[in-house]
């Protein structure tokens, strides 16, 4: 079984991208980082991570997800978190990410907020 | 003879040392061999995950920062249990860094970078961090967790 293996699902223009494993360092994260380059290059640039089934991640996982954070902004997209775990959540609070990624609890108010 | 890695050296009731090729994979199974050096010994879930979290930073240090991914490098994993304390260090054979050289990730200019947390994970999850550098090659990472 892969590291970490995604779904995609679409919902209007956003597409969905159900996580579930680990997102660390070697193939976790560059699965992570083909998806949404793959995204990006299919026009889709409004991007939720549904992150309810990752169980693991580390700082490689973290810096895969700062990089497809930029990358989406960059194009003019935009990346929303949703279902973190507690673990992901104290992690990206200790290193003050938390403030950066716009996360939701609820598909409906996270496929809401998008512009 | 041929080895397989990863290569177990010397386990005592208190102590073991592994020996690893420096591979990504190299990451899992150290941090595979630390949750059996813990397992039944009463830890909380929340030092596994913490210590579990610095493992696999510091290995991936070693075999990917450190070693290079050179696969004539070795990352050298010993895990030690004391009443009160578990003490986990690894040795690889790069060339060294200075610890105070790495800027800390959660200040504003730096929060998104997309690398350089390793060091903060690891300082965040145990109690003692600290690092050796050999004149002669090679680091090594000192971390104690408090039990």
């Amino acid at each position: 079984m892969a590291e970490l293996n995604i779904s995609e699902r679409q919902s209007g223009d956003v597409t969905i991208l159900d996580m579930d494993g680990k997102i660390t360092i070697g193939e976790g994260s560059v699965a992570l980082r083909s998806a949404v380059r793959r995204l990006l290059e299919e026009g889709k640039k409004k991007i939720l991570l549904n992150l309810a089934k990752v169980g693991y991640i580390d700082s490689s996982g973290i810096g895969e997800l700062v990089s497809s954070y930029t990358a989406i902004n960059k194009d003019g997209g935009e990346l929303k978190l949703l279902n973190l775990t507690q673990k992901l959540q104290d992690l990206l609070t200790i290193t003050k990410l938390l403030t950066v990624f716009d996360v939701y609890e609820s598909e409906a108010d996270a496929l809401a907020s998008f512009k | 003879m041929v080895l397989e890695w990863p290569c177990l050296f010397l386990v005592t009731q208190a102590t073991t040392e592994l020996r690893f090729a420096s591979r990504i994979e190299a990451v899992d199974q150290a941090a595979t061999a630390v949750a059996e050096f813990l397992s039944g010994a009463g830890v909380s879930e929340d030092v596994i995950f913490g210590v579990d979290m610095a493992v696999r930073e510091a290995v991936t240090n070693a075999v990917l920062h450190g070693n290079k991914l050179d696969e004539t490098k070795f990352a050298d994993v010993s895990l030690k249990s004391s009443p009160g304390s578990f003490e986990i260090t690894v040795h690889d054979q790069g060339q060294g860094f200075n610890p105070a050289d790495i800027p800390d990730p959660t200040t504003e200019e730096n929060i998104m970078k997309t690398s350089g947390r390793g060091i903060f994970f690891m300082r965040n999850f145990m109690d003692e961090v600290d690092w050796t550098i050999n004149p002669k090659g090679g680091t090594t990472v000192r971390m104690l967790k408090k039990l």
